[in-house]
């Protein structure tokens, strides 16, 4: 038998004969991000009509950083009294000052938000990352910023509606209930909030329970804005909270983001009222890198695409499809890559992958990787080290997957990335669209017309080709299929908050 | 007028660009406005809604994919058709009470609506996309694309002019379609059918099952591969009830609209087209 000598080579985006080697060549000293400055209370009540007010039940619960496992904060938890007093308040506001003021007044205090969320906003970004587990430079590069700027872009369309929809005559709906998730706190908060009240509409928020930190230093925030009492209410609580939103009789709009499973109870529990709803559900992007693109720079935006926010993203791009006779490079070009990635202290600016937002979470992609383990995929985790306490998992790579695979078809909502190879595009295609899901995709390619054809044959509310996981106010983003109903962002954003008559 | 037997027309269901029985075997009778039997019609099950379904969805690529300019003209087409079946229409909605200038009048409005979502096919892009000026170094630009199969209960009491107002806006936009016909007035919509399937119309574009509602409702809300429903009648509470909460179990888009007068301005909008389209947002980098 001859004795065949395997060689190993690895690739680093220069030189495609080293491996990529940040460590030995220099060590990342610490450099956290003070949190001395950030005031975090004992504990938070409800913002109710312009007022901090104690939960009828006066209970709290607590909220957890889980980057160390300690006790952040308590927040209250409001029962069905306190849903009830929230949307009455709003109403009020509704039918009085918030509707009698002229819609460029109505816009100057969301630039009012807007601009003291820039000033705040080192705060806030800290906040972000203590209470949520995410890397401080995407608090505060990422979230923070966009969030003022989707309230500096909603504040302009609060006296131009009547040019977004021609021929018709907006109106506001009224009271919105609005439910928003773990993932992007503030942001989702504001993509949230600015066009309901640029149309004209009060809210009652309710962020999720494991990040209300900075929902509530934003309650505190519109206070000193100076906006009238009841316009924005925000109440703390689990799903029961939820549910009371969601169940209020005298609520004309539902706004929820989370997952598709939950996206379906709600859709389920509005049957047969005339509430509008918009739905913000689970995605399993696809990226389909075609034999033609940059690799390097492929490999780079698949990095972005999976591991920005532990994963934490509806959008993220989780399923990398390769074609075939580029595939076992860019799989040593990954994993390669995955080693530089540092997984530790949200705080820390060179921290790349934070903690995992939630002990039930950590435990929930946890199991997915099993799973994939049992249905007989191979995984590959970078060797870096991880914190002792709190949450956090070292980003995944699983190979050798088939597109049955539960790891395939199902959202993990971790740092997960499954790679399925293919020959033809029109079998990447198929292989994309084939989950209940269609929220974003992924081209890459040099060549500008298979973006084109690509693109439009994804089945994808958005598309990134040559980037992913980029968002702008004025970029409409939704699902397809089971990822969702409705827009959020730009002039189509709008229609969810208005009765075009 | 001669004493020759007339032969009568066996109404059937219009499926993939055939016209199959029901699987079923099953019927029930069609009668005129003085309660005269006039004809059978199919009473279609889930099997046959699952085959049109199947029919839906394979049309709908080949169907999307058609140029803006290509679905105007077969619209149109559609339109050109009817203006030559005149006499049939006139006949079948004279026999369910229509007078012969209410039933001209009613053709007019199929026909003018025909040719207005013709026009839309290939304007309602420019007017409800857009280019968005995204604070990076991004091209950005939102598209719209069809939701995809879309299950139609069509107007219980306009067979002609409400088939074809729920019908045109939603392949115009690129969509293919399931309806169930009028249930009292089935005649003039497999006659539509007939319509469609000498106008380009490529088969499985246009379903059109008859039948019982009641019977059929639960399917049309609940299959897993329909995307979008649309209903323009008042329901009873308790069908509005069931037909929500199907529909949750694959996040049906509903559409409901209360439309009983099909001659009103706003029975014929883009924003009828809109209502089955979906937003695309595509974002490429610029630079060298």
């Amino acid at each position: 038998m001859s004795e065949t000598k395997t060689k190993e080579t690895t690739y680093k985006p220069t030189s495609p004969n080293s491996k990529l080697d940040f460590a030995s060549l220099w060590e990342y000293s610490e450099a956290p991000e003070s949190s001395a400055n950030l005031e975090i209370k004992d504990k938070y009540d409800l913002f109710i009509g312009g007022k901090f007010v104690k939960p009828s039940k006066d209970r709290y619960f607590k909220s957890i950083n889980p980057s160390s496992n300690e006790e952040v904060t308590q927040f209250a938890e409001a029962t069905q009294k306190d849903v009830d007093k929230a949307v009455k308040a709003a109403r009020k506001a509704f039918k009085g000052e918030w509707s009698d003021l002229n819609p460029s007044s109505r816009g100057k205090y969301i630039y009012r938000i807007a601009r003291m969320l820039q000033e705040r906003a080192r705060e806030f970004a800290i906040a972000e990352s203590i209470d949520g587990g995410k890397p401080i430079r995407e608090s505060r590069d990422v979230d923070i910023p966009l969030a003022a700027a989707y309230f500096f872009y909603y504040a302009g369309w609060a006296d131009k509606l009547e040019y977004a929809f021609p021929g018709k005559k907006p109106e506001a709906l009224g009271v919105c209930g609005q439910i928003i998730p773990w993932n992007f706190p503030l942001l989702m908060l504001a993509w949230k909030i600015a066009p309901a009240l640029a149309c004209g509409n009060t809210v009652v928020l309710k962020p999720a329970e494991t990040t209300s930190l900075t929902a509530m230093m934003f309650a505190e925030l519109v206070k000193d804005a100076g906006l009238p009492d009841g316009v924005v209410n925000i109440v703390t609580g689990a799903g029961q909270t939820g549910a009371e939103i969601v169940n209020h009789k005298d609520i004309d709009k539902i706004a929820f983001t989370g997952s598709t499973n939950v996206g379906k109870i709600i859709q389920k529990s509005l049957a047969g009222t005339d509430k509008k709803y918009t739905l913000e559900l689970g995605g399993k992007g696809a990226l389909i890198l075609f034999e033609d693109a940059p690799i390097d720079q492929a490999v780079e935006g698949i990095i972005n695409a999976i591991y920005f926010n532990q994963g934490h993203v509806c959008c993220a791009g989780s399923r990398l499809l390769v074609q075939e006779n580029i595939a076992d490079k860019v799989i040593m070009k990954l994993k390669d890559r995955l080693e530089t990635l540092i997984v530790g202290d949200p705080l820390d600016k060179n921290t790349d992958i934070g903690a995992i937002n939630s002990k039930e979470q950590f435990d929930r992609v946890n199991s997915y990787l099993e799973l994939g383990v049992e249905e007989g995929a191979e995984v590959y985790q970078s060797k870096c080290s991880v914190p002792e306490n709190g949450y956090f998992i070292r980003p995944t790579l699983f190979t050798n997957v088939s597109q049955s695979n539960r790891v395939v078809q199902e959202e993990i909502f971790g740092p997960v990335l499954t790679v399925q190879s293919f020959r033809t595009a029109d079998e990447a295609i198929e292989k994309a669209n084939n989950t209940p899901f269609g929220l974003a995709g992924g081209v890459w390619t040099d060549k500008g017309s298979k973006i084109f054809k690509v693109g439009s044959a994804l089945r994808s509310g958005v598309v990134w080709a040559n980037t992913y996981n980029k968002f702008d106010p004025t970029s409409p983003f939704g699902g397809y299929k089971e990822s969702g109903v409705g827009r959020e962002g730009g002039l189509h954003g709008l229609s969810a908050y208005l009765n075009l008559k | 007028m001669s004493d020759r037997i007339e032969v009568q027309k066996t109404y059937k269901t219009y499926v993939g660009g055939s016209f199959p029985r029901s699987e079923s075997g099953h019927y029930y009778k069609v009668f005129d406005s003085e309660g005269d039997f006039l004809a059978n019609a199919c009473r279609c099950t889930r099997k046959d809604f699952r085959d049109a379904v199947l029919a839906a969805r394979a049309a709908f690529k080949g169907w999307s994919s058609r140029t803006s300019y290509n679905k105007g003209q077969i619209l149109y087409r559609i339109g050109e058709m009817m203006e030559n079946r005149r006499d049939q229409f006139v006949k079948e909605l004279g026999q369910i009470g229509f007078t012969k200038e209410e039933a001209n009048a009613d053709i007019n409005a199929s026909i003018d609506r025909l040719i207005y979502y013709a026009g839309w096919t290939d304007k309602y892009q420019q007017v409800f996309g857009s280019v968005n000026p995204v604070a990076s170094a991004h091209f950005n630009f939102s598209i719209l694309e069809p939701t995809g199969v879309v299950s139609v209960l069509a107007p219980e009491n306009s067979p002609l002019l409400g088939l074809v107002s729920v019908i045109a806006p939603i392949i115009a936009g690129g969509n293919t379609c399931v309806v169930h016909a009028s249930e009292q007035y089935p005649l003039p919509s497999i006659s539509f059918a007939e319509v469609l399937n000498s106008s380009d119309v490529p088969g499985g574009v246009v379903n059109i099952l008859t039948g019982i509602r009641s019977e059929l409702v639960e399917h049309f809300s609940s299959h897993m591969d329909v995307n979008s429903i649309l209903y323009t009648d008042k329901l009873d509470k308790e069908t509005k009830i069931k037909i929500d909460e199907l529909s949750s179990n694959n996040i049906k888009r509903v559409v409901k609209k209360n439309i009983s007068d099909w001659y009103e301005t706003d029975s014929a909008s883009p924003y009828f087209v809109v209502d089955f389209q979906e937003t695309k947002t595509t974002w490429h980098p610029v630079g060298f």
